[in-house]
């Protein structure tokens, strides 16, 4: 698809301003979309701390560590923080990275904004994590938000709507900044049917995101009414409906589901041919395929409800909705496993990644459809049998694909390989461990666990321990993640312009040199 | 004595963390080697049958729809592992990187799945049906959750007859912050309470949820079913539990509630239909003695006054 291109020019161009104003008044794709990646970094680790609170917690019966009212803290903290503080920005600060090296543009298409919605993270996630400090503490409805739970919380509450609305704020100008630079400026010769994979779920990404953030930023604001205003748009007593903040929630939060899956779609198409040394199987497929996910994304929200009484034609509807996801879901993974079909495979860190997402993100998938039964869905629901199946789909899933993306990336960003050795150790550790985390978590919703608890019935013991132990396994296993990216960006073994020389990745990002100069792609590739 | 009691508590908790220990590593144990007791045991890694014909209508969707997943991970699993196999660059696989696509291939995997999810979709739509279909029961309760316990009133024959059924005292004493009292030692820890509800084996015994304050979710594994209880809204489920199958059956309040969410259990006593009405009409002339007590109580108040 790409072919040499002149970069000569490319290394004289403006260089970076000095000290912190580089990051401050960050105009340059890289720049920011570096800012981003470590932000993620930071709060998943910040997420993971507060996960390893509720994993101490939950290791034997009785209360040892925490009050019931700060666990609930925690897991709703959690939520937040790795949703919209790690696996949103990752994505965000891959798009940025990623999308103009992609299609040969020079930057970004609206420099500026993006500026700016990155540095609305920082002080969202201040204002969010600061409600641990305040009367009362922080929220603990659950990241659901549920009223009339979530209107019984103090200090924290508005602040926390108003932290909901800066990461809304931000993730719609992210949007609009990827779908702009995808549509406008994409180098000559390269038609929508031409461009990468990753870039292509990113745009569908893009446009998901622009429909539901303002959903929410509705609920949530009806909330803040409802709470400072008296007015009854949730409140039963005041002719309200508690069940219509669900509804308009989950119209957002099954988009939001997606959002954080389909860019991770993207990446393993790119890493899966690039290490089978074949092209993907079925590019356009794939393509249509992601559409018709974030199609169907708009409705099945109401699976997230059954148990809250529904009509029994929207229960089918539902139910038959949901399960049609599973088709298109199915040809993704069939053209992957196509993809290595006569292919011919090496396992370096990012293909580890990779397969990791494809074996682990199918078995999220059987929970998910198993789920989509609504008879057996009175029983899941609200059980860790869900607990363990979006983690299923989100860490082996979305968390694997970022980590894939980094370790298949960084040596483009940073022009150093980084520790082989290290990075495979990282890979098999949070493999191993994150089974042992997540697979019991199935045993003990079936058997009768309820998610959101600090403390069980004795007969859950046995699997919250061994569940325990993976969760700790897993947490200190990404203190190797990080210390991979640093030692990478410090010094190591010359990254060559291809990095992967072995494999010949195709793509226009191989084309200029490792690192990416400060500016690339100022004259415009030529695609054929 | 106090000094006494704490030493014993110290005791405990030293038990306790020795005991811990051991536990863990059966635990670990137990991962390796599934099947070996506690850790291993069916019921400790899979949905009760449960006592109702809806709990095992949807035991058995549940196991079909499992052991299809099962199937469907063999092949595409085989398949990826296979690949991983055969197709290694370092055993010097040439790729075909002519194998671009094949739309035969494409519409054979997009049907196949098509098809297992309507043979899924079937035996779903008809326990779904079942369940949502609440007419004809025998006795009606009206349940309301609250932060955080429950309470039951019952209506019809037995009207008049309610109650509220909160944790049970030596639950709740364990379940304190460094309460020092090893949970294993409480029987029925967390699932016990003051007043079960009680309930006839053989009728269809139909619930009406709301709440008081927030949105709290009943449920009781054994009987299969889960509902949300939503101030402003009465939600319906219903239960009849198979002749022969009288006894306790444990739950807990399933929804996200607050604080004490984790401590809020439901308590079911079956009993036959007959022992029921015995319940019922005991129920019923201690709420007669008791309005006598209160109606006497007035009137000594009015004397005195």
């Amino acid at each position: 698809m790409a072919h040499a291109i002149d970069t000569a020019h490319d290394a004289h161009d403006a260089q970076p301003a000095a000290g912190i104003k580089r990051w401050l008044f960050a105009t340059n794709h890289k720049d920011i979309g570096t800012m981003y990646l470590v932000f993620s970094l930071i709060m998943f680790f910040v997420g993971g701390s507060m996960a390893m609170v509720i994993r101490a917690e939950l290791f034997e019966p009785g209360l040892q560590f925490v009050d019931p009212g700060f666990f609930n803290e925690m897991t709703t903290m959690h939520a937040l923080v790795m949703i919209f503080g790690a696996v949103m920005p990752a994505f965000v600060g891959l798009a940025n990275w990623m999308i103009p090296l992609q299609v040969g543009a020079p930057d970004m298409a609206l420099p500026r904004m993006n500026n700016f919605s990155f540095w609305l993270l920082p002080f969202a996630f201040t204002l969010l994590l600061s409600t641990l400090f305040v009367p009362g503490g922080a929220p603990a409805g659950g990241w659901t938000m549920y009223p009339p739970l979530v209107l019984q919380f103090g200090d924290s509450f508005p602040m926390l709507i108003f932290a909901v609305h800066l990461m809304g704020v931000s993730s719609i100008m992210g949007a609009i900044n990827v779908i702009v630079t995808i549509l406008n400026m994409r180098a000559p010769g390269m038609t929508l049917l031409k461009m990468p994979l990753f870039v292509w779920t990113w745009l569908i990404t893009a446009y998901l995101l622009i429909a539901v953030m303002p959903v929410l930023a509705g609920a949530v604001t009806m909330l803040l009414t409802d709470h400072f205003f008296h007015t009854s748009f949730f409140n039963a007593a005041g002719g309200g409906d508690p069940l219509m903040f669900e509804h308009i929630f989950w119209f957002f939060g099954h988009p939001e589901v997606y959002i954080m899956i389909l860019p991770a779609f993207g990446i393993i198409s790119e890493i899966i041919p690039t290490f089978s040394r074949k092209p993907l199987f079925g590019a356009t497929s794939m393509i249509y395929a992601t559409a018709s996910i974030a199609f169907l994304s708009f409705i099945v929200w109401g699976h997230h409800m059954f148990v809250d009484g529904m009509p029994l034609s929207a229960e089918m509807f539902f139910m038959l909705s949901t399960m049609l996801i599973a088709v298109p879901t199915g040809v993704k993974v069939f053209n992957w496993t196509a993809t290595m079909w006569r292919g011919s495979l090496s396992f370096e860190p990012p293909m580890l990644f990779a397969l990791g997402f494809l074996f682990m993100f199918t078995i999220g998938g059987f929970s998910g459809v198993m789920l989509a039964m609504v008879p057996a869905d009175f029983q899941y629901n609200q059980t860790y049998f869900v607990v363990a199946h979006f983690h299923y789909v989100l860490v082996p899933g979305a968390v694997f694909a970022i980590m894939g993306a980094v370790y298949y990336w960084i040596p483009k960003w940073t022009g150093h390989m980084y520790n082989m050795t290290l990075a495979k150790t990282h890979f098999w550790l949070s493999t191993i461990f994150v089974n042992v985390l997540f697979f019991p978590q199935h045993f003990l919703g079936l058997a009768g666990m309820p998610r959101r608890i600090p403390d069980y019935a004795v007969q859950f013991t046995d699997w919250n321990m061994v569940s325990s132990i993976g969760g700790f396994g897993f947490g200190l296993s990404q203190i190797l993640f990080a210390i991979a990216i640093i030692q990478c960006v410090r010094g190591g073994r010359k990254a060559s312009a291809m990095v992967w020389n072995d494999a010949a990745p195709t793509g226009l990002e191989w084309t200029i040199p490792s690192p990416a100069p400060y500016h690339s792609f100022t004259t415009a590739p030529e695609v054929h | 004595m106090n000094v006494n009691r704490l030493t014993a508590i110290d005791d405990s908790a030293g038990r306790s963390r020795g005991r811990t220990f051991r536990r863990a590593l059966a635990a670990c144990g137990g991962l390796l080697a599934a099947g070996s007791a506690g850790a291993g045991s069916w019921t400790t890694i899979n949905m009760p049958r449960g006592v109702t014909a809806l709990s095992r209508d949807i035991y058995a969707l549940h196991m079909e729809v499992l052991w299809i997943c099962v199937a469907i991970a063999v092949a595409v699993f085989g398949t990826m592992i296979v690949a991983m196999i055969r197709f290694r660059h370092s055993r010097g696989a040439v790729p075909d990187t002519t194998m671009l696509h094949s739309t035969k291939a494409e519409i054979i995997w997009t049907i196949i799945p098509v098809v297992i999810l309507v043979v899924m979709a079937v035996p779903a739509t008809k326990s779904l049906l079942k369940i949502e279909d609440t007419r004809g029961s025998g006795l009606t309760i009206r349940v309301t959750g609250y932060q955080w316990k429950w309470q039951y009133q019952y209506q019809g024959d037995a009207a008049g007859i309610g109650f509220f059924s909160t944790l049970s005292a030596s639950s709740n004493f364990a379940r304190q912050l460094h309460s020092g009292i090893d949970p294993k030692t409480v029987p029925n820890y967390l699932l016990s309470v003051d007043h079960p509800l009680v309930i006839p084996s053989g009728v269809k015994v139909r619930l009406l949820l709301t709440s008081a304050d927030v949105i709290h979710a009943w449920w009781v594994p054994d009987f299969g079913m889960k509902r949300s209880a939503i101030p402003g809204f009465i939600n319906e489920m219903w239960i009849k539990v198979l002749p022969g199958k009288e006894g306790v059956y444990r739950g807990q309040c399933a929804a996200l509630c607050g604080r004490d969410h984790g401590f809020m259990p439901i308590v079911v006593d079956v009993k036959t239909q007959a022992d029921f009405k015995e319940w019922v009409a005991q129920q019923k002339a201690a709420l007669k003695q008791a309005s006598v007590g209160r109606a006497g109580g007035a009137l000594t108040a009015q004397a005195l006054n």
